[in-house]
C-alpha cells in the first residue's frame, strides 16, 4: 500500500515535470506500460489477501486512470504552449493600413441632386431626362417666352444658330413630358443647364433640378406644403421658409422661395434657394393639357447653391475645377 | 431701380419704418435689392462761404480762404483751384467727422494755420467729383447745417423690379403700389397745363402707327440752358443714379423718373421740315448720343425730320439733333411706342438705356400728355420759355385697349385652396386700380387700369389677390394623390449602382464643362467637326464636346501639375456629335467615360510602386458591364486617333459598337504635357446599364472535371480565338475555359507564346470517365491545331 501511493506520487511528479510529448511518452510506459511500475503493482495482486484483493486492485487501477488522465492534460497544455509560442512569432502589426483599392467617391453635385431625387421619388414623382441642345420652342416659346420678350435677356443665352439654343433650364423637359402624358404628371428633371455667363457667382453651366405635378385640383397649398417639407428635409432642419411673389412667364402666380440663414456672427439674412409657381394655363394649353380640368405647379432650383449651402462650399468654382484635393473630400 | 426714399414718401407716407417699408415692399413682389445711403456718413459739416481768397505765401497751389459761417469767419487754407470769393461750399469746421473717423482738427499748412475743410462731393461720398471744392447754389444760406440742407437724411432702395411690372419703374408706380399695401392714400404731383403763349407747331407725321400709336410734341421758345437745374432736382436725379447734364435732360429724366414716361428733347433748329416716325430705311445710318455711328435695319422705328433720321424711337437720341449749349428753342416728345416693336431692339444695337427698358417692358399709354404738361411746367419754371401748343398724333385703333377679365369664385378658391372673404377680394382689386364691371357672389368682371397691361387673363387675378393678401397668409399641405405604381425593371440597372462600382474601384466623379476648346477637339478627334457654339464665353470654350475623353485629359494634367500623380477620374454626361441643322438626328449621346493613370495602388507599404496598364483599365470595363449581367461584351483591336493603336479596343455589346478604350497615343500624350501613360474609356451609357433578368439553370449534382492544356501559339494569336475553337469543340458537358498563364520570351521561339488554359466539364447528369473527358480534349487540341497552328508544349 504504502508503495502504491510512493509509486502514483512519483508518477504523479514525474508526469508534471515532462517538458515535451516524448518525454511525457516515456513516463507513460515507465509507470502504465506492460512492464511499467503500476502494471507490476496489479501483477502482484495474487499476494494479497483474498479479502484485500478487490480493494487492492481498485486502488491500483484508479492510480492508473489518474496517471493517464494527468497525462493527456499534460499533453494539451503542452501542444498549447508550442502553438502559442508558434503563433507568438507570426505577430504582425495590426496598425498598417489594409491592401487594396482606396474608395473613391462622387461629386457633390451628384451626391445633391442624388438626396434631392430621393425625396421625390419618395412622395411618387418620376425622374425625366432631355436633351441638352434644344430648339427654341421647347426652350422659350412653348414656356410662354415669345421671341423678344423681355424675360429672355433674363437668360443669357447660348446659341447655335437663331432657333438653336443650349437649354437654358429643364423646362423643356417639362414641356416634351406634357406633350407626350396626360396627367396626373408627377415628374422632376435634373440635369445640366447652361447660361453665357462666367464670374465668381456663375458659371457657364450648371446643374438644376425642376419639377412638375399637375393634376386635378392641384393648388397653390400643395406647392407651399411640397417645398416647405423638402427643404425641411433636405437640410435636416426646420427651417424658417418665406414665400415671395415673383415673375416668371410660364408660371402665374410666380413665388421665389427664401430660406432663413443665420451667419457665424449670429446675424440672420434671407437668401434665396427656390422659384417656382402654378404653372401658366397658357403652357398647359400649348402642350394638349386642359387648363380648366387641371392645374399644376412648377419648381426649379440650382444643384450648386443647394450643394454650397450643405457642404459649405464657398467657391462656385471648385466644382468643375475637378481638383482631386476637392473632390475627395466627398467620400 | 433707384429711388429716394424721401422722395418715394412725399407722395406717400405709410406710418412705418424704413426696414418695414423695405420688407413690405419685397413681400409684395417689387424685391428691394439693396438699401444705401445718399452720403457718406458725416457730421459738423456746414454752409459755408468763401469770403477771402489770397495765395498762400509759401505754396504755389494753395491758397488762404477767409470762410464764414454765418457768425464767425475761419481761416483755411485750401488747395482747390476753384476756391474763390463769394462761393457757398460744404465747410468742415474743427470736430467735423468725415467717414467714420475722419476727424479735421486745427491744423497748420506750410506755416500758415487752417481751421477746418472745404471739402469736395467725392469726400462727402456725394459721388465721384473730386475736382475741386462742391460750389453750392446761392439760396443756401451760410451755417446752415449741410445735411439738412441737402436732405441728406434718406436712403437710396434700390428695385429690381421683374419684367411684368414695368407700372412700377417711377416714383409714381412705386407709390401706388405702397398705397395699395398700406391702405394709405398716394398725394400725386400737381400738374396744371401750362399756358400756351406762341402758336408754334411743328408737324407731326406718324408712318409707323403701330409701332407709335400716340406721338405728342410740343415747341418751347427762348429757353435758357445755361440755367442752374436746382439743387433738388440734381440730388434727386442723383441718388437714381442719373448725372444732372443740362435743364432741358434733366427734366426729361426727372419725368420719366417721377411718372415713368420716358421723354426727348430736340433742338428746334436742328429739325428740319416736319417730325416722321417711320421705320428706318436700308442703309440709313445714326451717330447717337453717345457717339457712336449705328447702321440701321429696317425693322426699326426711327424719329426723323424730313432729311434724316434724328433718334431711335425709345431707344437714344441722335448727336445731331438733341439739346445742346446753343440750343434756344426746342421741341419736346412725349409718345407711346408698342412694347412689341421695340422689343429686344436696344441690345440687337449693343444699347440699353433708362427709356428702352421702360418701353420694352411697357408704359402707361394714357400717359403721354401728363408727362408733357409736367416736363412744361419744370421747363418754364427752371430755363423759362414761351409754350406752344400741343401736337396730337394718334391712332386710336392702334392703342391697347383695357383687358376685361373675370375672376371666378370656384378658380380662385381652388388655386388658393381657401375662400378669402367677397369684400376683401373686392378691395384688394379696387386699391389695385381695377373697375368692378360687375360683382357677383360667383365673379368679379374686372376692367384693368391703363397701368396694369400684365393683367390678361385670371391666373392673373388670382397672383394679385394672392399678393396682397400675402403668400405666407396662405395656407399650405401635402397633396392628396393616388397612389400610382410603375413596375419594377431589372432589366436596366440602376445609375447610382454603376457609379458605386466605379467609386469602390477608386474613382473619383469629375464633372466637366460640355463645351471645350476646338483646338482640342480636333487633336483628339481630327476628322469630327464637332457643334461649334455661336457666342461662347470664350474661345476655349467654343464647342460641344464630341467625346468625354478630352475634358478628363484635360482634368488630369490639372492634377498633374498639383502633384497629383495617381489619378481616377470617371463622369457621366451628353457627348454631341452632328449638326444642329438636322436637331433630331443630332447624337447627344449619354456616355461613361473614365481615366486612370499613376500607380496601381495608392503608395503603401505592402507593394511597389507598379503602374496601372490596359489590364487595369478592361477589369473596371468588365466588372461594368457585370453589373446586373448585361452582357458580355466583346473587343475588337480599335483605330481611334486617341489612342495608342496596339494597346486600345473599340467595345461591341450584341454586335454594336458601344464604346471604345485603351491607352492615350503616347504622341497626343506628350504634346499635352502627361508625364505617364493614360488610360481612358468611353463608353455609351445605355449599354452599361444594360441588364438581364436572371433565370435559375438547376446546379449539377456531378463532379467537375479540370484538364490543363499548355499551348504554343503564334504570338498574334488573340486568346479569344483559342476560347473561340475550344468552346465550339469541348463537346456538350463543356463548362467553362480559364486562362492561367501567358508568356513569352526566353525558351520558346520569339515569333511564338505559351498559354497556359484550364478547361472544366461537368455533365448534368452523370460523372463523366476519364475516357469521356480524354475524347474531349483530343478533339479539343486537334481542333486548336488545324484551325490555329496550336501546339501542345510537351
Amino acid at each position: 500500500m504504502e508503495n502504491l501511493k510512493q509509486i502514483l506520487a512519483d508518477a504523479l511528479s514525474a508526469v508534471a515535470a515532462s517538458e515535451s510529448e516524448s518525454a511525457l511518452d516515456d513516463v507513460r510506459v515507465h509507470y502504465l506500460g506492460k512492464k511499467g511500475a503500476l502494471t507490476a503493482l496489479l501483477k502482484q495482486l495474487g499476494n494479497v489477501s483474498a479479502e484485500e484483493r478487490p480493494k487492492f486492485g481498485q486502488m491500483v487501477n484508479e492510480a492508473k486512470d489518474q496517471v493517464q488522465q494527468k497525462i493527456t492534460e499534460r499533453k494539451a497544455s503542452l501542444a498549447k504552449a508550442a502553438l502559442d509560442a508558434k503563433l507568438a512569432t507570426e505577430t504582425i502589426d495590426i496598425s498598417l493600413s489594409g491592401k487594396g483599392q482606396e474608395v473613391g467617391g462622387l461629386h457633390p453635385v451628384t451626391r445633391t441632386m442624388e438626396r434631392i431625387e430621393t425625396f421625390f421619388r419618395g412622395i411618387g414623382f418620376d425622374v425625366a431626362a432631355g436633351p441638352e441642345i434644344e430648339d427654341d420652342y421647347h426652350n422659350f416659346e412653348a414656356l410662354n417666352i415669345p421671341a423678344h420678350h423681355p424675360a429672355r435677356a433674363m437668360q443669357d443665352t447660348f446659341y447655335f444658330n437663331p432657333t438653336t439654343v443650349l437649354r437654358t433650364h429643364t423646362s423643356p423637359v417639362q414641356v416634351r413630358t406634357m406633350e407626350t402624358t396626360q396627367p396626373p404628371i408627377r415628374i422632376i428633371c435634373p440635369g445640366r443647364v447652361y447660361r453665357c455667363d462666367s464670374d465668381q457667382t456663375h458659371t457657364p453651366m450648371f446643374h438644376q433640378v425642376e419639377g412638375l405635378l399637375i393634376d386635378e385640383n392641384i393648388s397653390f397649398a400643395d406647392l407651399k406644403g411640397i417645398l416647405q417639407q423638402f427643404l425641411n428635409v433636405f437640410f435636416e432642419d426646420d427651417l424658417k421658409v418665406r414665400f415671395r411673389p415673383s415673375y416668371f412667364p410660364f408660371t402665374e402666380p410666380s413665388i421665389e422661395v427664401d430660406i432663413m440663414r443665420t451667419n457665424s456672427k449670429g446675424e440672420e439674412s434671407w437668401l434665396e434657394v427656390l422659384g417656382c409657381g402654378m404653372v401658366h394655363p397658357k403652357v398647359l394649353e400649348m402642350s394638349g393639357i386642359d387648363s380648366e380640368k387641371y392645374t399644376g405647379f412648377a419648381f426649379g432650383m440650382g444643384v450648386e447653391r443647394f450643394a454650397m449651402l450643405r457642404y459649405k462650399v464657398d467657391d462656385l468654382r471648385m466644382f468643375f475645377e475637378n481638383d482631386l484635393r476637392f473632390l475627395k473630400q466627398f467620400k | 431701380m433707384k429711388i429716394s426714399e424721401n422722395w418715394l414718401r412725399e407722395w406717400v407716407n405709410p406710418d412705418i419704418s424704413s426696414d418695414d417699408l423695405v420688407a413690405q415692399i419685397t413681400l409684395a413682389g417689387l424685391e428691394v435689392d439693396e438699401v444705401l445711403p445718399v452720403a457718406s456718413e458725416f457730421s459738423g459739416v456746414v454752409v459755408g462761404e468763401i469770403i477771402g481768397a489770397e495765395p498762400h505765401p509759401n505754396a504755389d497751389k494753395l491758397q488762404v480762404c477767409q470762410v464764414s459761417d454765418g457768425v464767425d469767419v475761419f481761416q483755411v487754407v485750401c488747395g482747390a483751384p476753384n476756391a474763390r470769393p463769394g462761393i457757398k461750399i460744404p465747410f468742415a469746421k474743427i470736430g467735423a467727422v468725415l467717414g467714420a473717423d475722419f476727424k479735421i482738427k486745427k491744423a497748420k499748412l506750410r506755416q500758415v494755420e487752417s481751421f477746418g475743410m472745404l471739402c469736395s462731393a467725392s469726400e462727402l461720398g456725394l459721388s465721384d467729383d473730386h475736382d475741386g471744392i462742391m460750389e453750392l447754389p446761392a439760396i443756401a444760406k451760410a451755417g446752415e447745417d449741410f445735411r439738412a440742407f441737402l436732405n441728406l437724411d434718406d436712403q437710396i432702395i434700390d428695385v429690381d423690379l421683374t419684367p411684368n411690372r414695368s407700372d412700377c419703374l417711377s416714383v409714381a408706380g412705386l407709390a401706388r403700389e405702397v398705397g395699395v399695401l398700406n391702405k394709405t392714400d398716394v398725394t400725386p404731383v400737381k400738374i396744371t397745363p401750362t399756358d400756351v403763349v406762341v402758336d408754334d407747331a411743328f408737324p407731326v407725321k406718324v408712318e409707323a402707327t403701330d409701332a407709335c400709336p400716340r406721338y405728342l410734341g410740343r415747341v418751347v421758345r427762348g429757353v435758357n440752358v445755361a440755367a442752374q437745374t436746382p439743387l433738388w432736382m440734381v440730388e434727386k436725379l442723383r441718388r437714381s443714379g442719373i448725372r444732372s447734364i443740362d435743364p432741358i435732360v434733366d427734366i426729361t429724366n426727372y419725368v420719366m423718373l417721377e411718372l415713368g414716361q420716358p421723354m426727348h428733347a430736340f433742338d428746334l433748329a436742328n429739325l428740319s421740315g416736319s417730325i416722321v416716325v417711320r421705320m428706318a430705311n436700308k442703309d440709313e445710318k445714326i451717330v447717337l448720343l453717345d457717339g457712336q455711328e449705328v447702321a440701321l435695319r429696317s425693322d426699326t422705328l426711327v424719329i426723323a425730320d424730313e432729311k434724316s433720321p434724328l433718334a431711335i424711337a425709345g431707344v437714344m437720341g441722335g448727336e445731331g439733333s438733341g439739346v445742346n449749349e446753343a440750343t434756344k428753342d426746342i421741341f419736346l416728345e412725349s409718345a407711346f411706342f408698342a412694347p412689341l416693336a421695340l422689343a429686344g431692339k436696344a441690345r440687337s444695337y449693343g444699347l440699353h438705356t433708362d427709356s428702352s427698358h421702360r418701353f420694352e417692358r411697357g408704359v402707361d399709354a394714357t400717359l403721354q400728355e401728363r408727362a408733357l404738361e409736367r416736363a412744361t411746367a419744370l421747363v418754364v419754371e427752371i430755363a423759362g420759355g414761351q409754350i406752344g401748343p400741343i401736337t396730337h398724333a394718334v391712332s386710336e385703333f392702334s392703342l391697347p385697349d383695357a383687358a376685361v377679365v373675370t375672376l371666378r369664385r370656384k378658380k380662385l378658391d381652388q388655386y388658393l385652396a381657401m375662400s378669402i372673404d367677397k369684400d376683401l377680394v373686392t378691395d384688394i382689386l379696387t386699391r389695385l386700380g381695377l373697375e368692378m364691371v360687375e360683382v357677383t357672389d360667383d365673379a368679379w368682371t374686372t376692367k384693368a387700369p391703363s397701368h396694369r397691361f400684365d393683367i390678361a387673363i385670371e391666373a392673373d387675378l388670382i397672383e394679385e389677390v394672392a399678393r396682397i393678401y400675402g403668400y405666407d397668409n396662405l395656407p399650405s399641405s401635402m397633396p392628396q394623390a393616388a397612389v400610382n405604381f410603375t413596375p419594377l425593371s431589372e432589366t436596366k440597372a440602376q445609375i447610382q449602382v454603376m457609379r458605386s462600382i466605379l467609386v469602390s474601384q477608386g474613382y473619383q466623379e469629375a464633372v466637366t464643362y460640355s463645351f471645350i476648346d476646338p483646338v482640342l477637339s480636333k487633336q483628339f478627334l481630327p476628322n469630327i467637326e464637332p457643334v461649334p457654339l455661336a457666342n461662347p464665353i470664350s474661345a476655349d470654350m467654343g464647342v460641344m464636346r464630341p467625346s468625354l475623353v478630352p475634358g478628363l485629359v484635360k482634368a488630369y494634367l490639372y492634377n498633374q501639375n498639383r502633384q497629383q500623380s495617381r489619378v481616377r477620374l470617371f463622369e457621366t454626361g451628353r457627348r454631341f456629335i452632328g449638326t444642329v441643322d438636322a436637331l433630331a438626328d443630332l447624337d447627344q449621346q449619354q456616355q461613361v467615360a473614365g481615366l486612370i493613370a499613376g500607380t496601381r495602388h495608392a503608395e503603401a507599404w505592402y507593394h511597389g510602386s507598379e503602374k496601372v496598364d490596359f489590364y487595369d483599365l478592361k477589369a473596371h470595363i468588365e466588372a461594368l458591364f457585370a453589373l446586373n449581367d448585361g452582357g458580355k461584351p466583346t473587343y475588337e483591336r480599335s483605330s481611334c486617333e486617341f489612342l495608342h493603336p496596339g494597346r486600345s479596343a473599340d467595345i461591341f455589346l450584341d454586335g454594336k459598337f458601344v464604346g471604345l478604350m485603351g491607352e492615350l497615343h503616347p504622341q497626343l500624350s506628350k504634346t499635352l504635357g502627361a508625364n505617364q501613360p493614360i488610360y481612358v474609356f468611353d463608353i455609351a451609357l445605355d449599354a452599361v446599364l444594360n441588364a438581364t433578368l436572371p433565370e435559375y439553370e438547376a446546379v449539377s449534382r456531378f463532379p467537375e472535371v479540370r484538364r490543363d492544356l499548355a499551348l504554343l501559339v503564334d504570338r498574334t494569336v488573340p486568346v479569344s480565338e483559342l476560347e473561340k475553337v475550344i468552346s465550339a469543340t469541348a463537346g456538350d458537358a463543356f463548362k467553362n475555359v480559364l486562362v492561367f498563364d501567358v508568356y513569352q520570351g526566353q525558351g520558346i521561339d520569339e515569333t511564338k507564346k505559351s498559354v497556359a488554359l484550364g478547361l472544366t466539364w461537368q455533365h448534368p447528369s452523370h460523372t463523366l470517365s476519364d475516357e469521356e473527358v480524354n475524347n474531349s480534349v483530343e478533339k479539343t487540341v486537334a481542333a486548336l491545331s488545324e484551325q490555329l497552328g496550336a501546339v501542345v508544349r510537351g
